[in-house]
């Protein structure tokens, strides 16, 4: 039977200082996050600093593979940079030159969208406090894209927790077939293409921004050489039980319709990697060129060429899997996909599949990539303008602008799955089905013991003896259900530690 | 259930057009039409006022 599929999306967000002669991203991220944890009351009044994040159990490196690859560079880890544990479960950090939010540990598809929601309010308030802080005239704005359209990419990664006895050549088998044609829901539109040697009168308009900068089909990469299947083996959870799929191929959804589908559909079909009862897979013959085959098609017509000689197009591939998780679900349940929600999941995969057969146009409201080509398209139109006029790649990145009053995204019509006055209280609030409870209600609580968090431990300052580690290696271990009821008996994070027995 | 099946089976030639959307469909994509109509004149107001400076200055390094 296939483990719960806990998941987490991280997203990099593009970061633009204006007002300035000489911006610098990592010193506006900083300043970014700074701002919002000192409007959001993360510094105490006698100068305490946040709860940091701890890199002590974190290896990047560490390849899924079993093996060390030769040509492959371990991600860096940047531990000087400002980086905080947030009472959601939350991390907000500066990773590289962005500023990056990760998910609490989610326990389904809508617990993501509801998370990443709270990001974009989080990155909001975030801007608004940067504004009050920085010289009149200067301004830091966040954009929920992939890319600068000057070939430079950054993520929106999704992570799963997978069963370790799941052989990894299963997963990558299984998984390819999924992230190269679940594009044609999940892409976010990029106007032209970044892919080396095309230019934009050869692709005007393509449905992902990210396709352009895979590289390979598996490896340990994740920002040069880009694989549709990444390696990374960091489970953050007990390594002997546990792997995590790091997903690094997405891209960052404005559309809560779109971020559901994601998440959704790769859970269902790795629950079924996981069982393996995925009884008909398509193996590309070239996956990389199919990747972007299927981003440079808006009619979802062209066929892909397979192994075993035959062509199969995105749509009838994503048809062929919809109905295997249909009938995975039909027979064995779906209490380790969060039950309704995978219910939800799979009907609203199998709308928008026949709604991408039937006219995509008419999913405008539910996928950006065609609520953003409808946009340009329209404006295309109405001005008489070719496809290369800056005024349409300013469209697509404004579509992303996180500034309410400049959001394009927020003006398309895209449908809402959850509101936002549940969004605003999941800035604050983690999920109460996962180990992301105990770690956000430990800093509600009693923020000045914590001295360091990360995915999997909490590390108390108490008082007199040694500093006090508590592991959390069950991503589902630490729920409302199992420790909720201490945070209204405990007075002090001793006390809570010596009820938790640690 | 057989519905389904038609426009499922993975042979693009001999599937049968898809059923119309249904009528609430429809009536949200001619809203959406509206709503589009509406947007694009009031999006120069909202648009980057110089789009060819603000797209070349649009330049984001070390990325994941």
């Amino acid at each position: 039977m296939s483990i719960p599929k806990t998941i987490g999306i991280e997203t990099e967000y593009g970061i633009v200082h204006r007002g300035t002669e000489d911006p610098n991203p990592i010193a506006a991220s900083s300043l970014l996050i700074n701002a919002y944890l000192h409007e959001a009351g993360y510094r105490s009044e006698d100068g305490n600093d946040t709860v940091h994040w701890d890199f002590i159990d974190e290896t990047p490196g560490l390849d899924a593979r079993g093996c060390t690859s030769t040509n492959s560079t371990p991600p860096d880890v940047e531990t000087h940079l400002v980086n905080a544990v947030l009472t959601n479960g939350a991390r907000y950090y500066v990773d590289h030159a962005h500023p990056e939010i990760s998910t609490p540990e989610c326990a389904d598809a809508r617990s993501v969208v509801l998370y990443d929601r709270a990001a974009e309010l989080i990155a909001q308030r975030s801007m608004a406090a940067a504004e009050a802080v920085l010289p009149p005239g200067q301004e830091i704005v966040l954009y929920k894209n992939n890319s600068d359209g000057k070939g430079n990419s950054y993520g929106c990664h999704e992570n799963y927790l997978l069963d370790r006895a799941t052989p990894f050549g299963r997963v990558v088998s299984g998984c390819i077939s999924h992230f190269v044609t679940r594009q044609i829901f999940t892409g976010a539109g990029k106007v032209g293409s970044e892919a080396p040697g095309q230019s934009t009168d050869e692709v005007p308009y393509q449905l992902t921004q990210r396709a352009d900068f895979f590289e390979e089909e598996v490896g340990l990469e994740t920002t040069l050489k880009r694989p549709i299947v990444n390696t990374r083996d960091e489970p953050h959870a007990d390594a002997r039980k546990y792997r995590r799929l790091h997903v690094i191929v997405g891209d960052s959804n404005p559309s809560q319709a779109a971020t559901l589908l994601k998440v959704g559909t790769t859970a269902l079909v790795l629950a079924l990697i996981e069982d393996d009862a995925l009884y008909r897979e398509f193996v590309f013959a070239a996956p990389v060129a199919a990747i972007r085959q299927v981003s440079h098609d808006p009619t979802l017509s062209v066929p892909l060429e397979l192994v075993d000689g035959k062509t199969a197009t995105a749509l009838e591939i994503q048809w062929e899997l919809h109905d295997q998780c249909r009938k995975y679900v039909e027979a064995d349940g779906s209490d380790n996909l969060g039950g309704p929600v995978a219910t939800e999941v799979l009907d609203r995969w199998e709308t928008v599949l026949a709604g991408l057969e039937a006219d995509p146009m008419s999913l405008a409201s539910q996928l950006d990539w065609v609520a953003k080509y409808r946009l340009i398209e329209g404006y295309r139109e109405r001005h008489g303008l070719d496809w290369t006029n800056p005024r349409l790649r300013a469209l697509d990145i404004q579509y992303h602008d996180l500034r309410p009053e400049r959001s394009l995204a927020a003006r398309v019509g895209l449908e809402k799955i959850v509101d936002d006055a549940e969004a605003v209280a999941a800035i604050s609030e983690p999920p109460v089905d996962t180990r992301a409870f105990f770690r956000g209600r430990c800093l509600q609580h009693f923020s000045a013991a914590v001295v360091a968090a990360n995915w999997d431990s909490l590390v108390f300052d108490v008082g007199a003896d040694a500093l006090r580690r508590v592991p959390m290696m069950e991503p589902l271990r630490g729920t409302e259900a199992h420790v909720g009821s201490l945070f209204g008996e405990c007075d002090s994070a001793a006390e809570l530690l010596r009820r938790l027995g640690s | 259930m057989a519905e389904r099946e038609q426009r499922r089976r993975p042979a693009p030639v001999e599937r049968e057009p898809a059923e119309q959307a249904p009528p609430a469909a429809t009536e949200r994509s001619e809203e959406i039409k509206a709503e589009l109509d509406d947007l694009l004149d009031e999006i120069d107001e909202v648009l980057e006022s110089n789009a060819e400076d603000f797209v070349k200055s649009y330049i984001q390094k070390g990325g994941q």
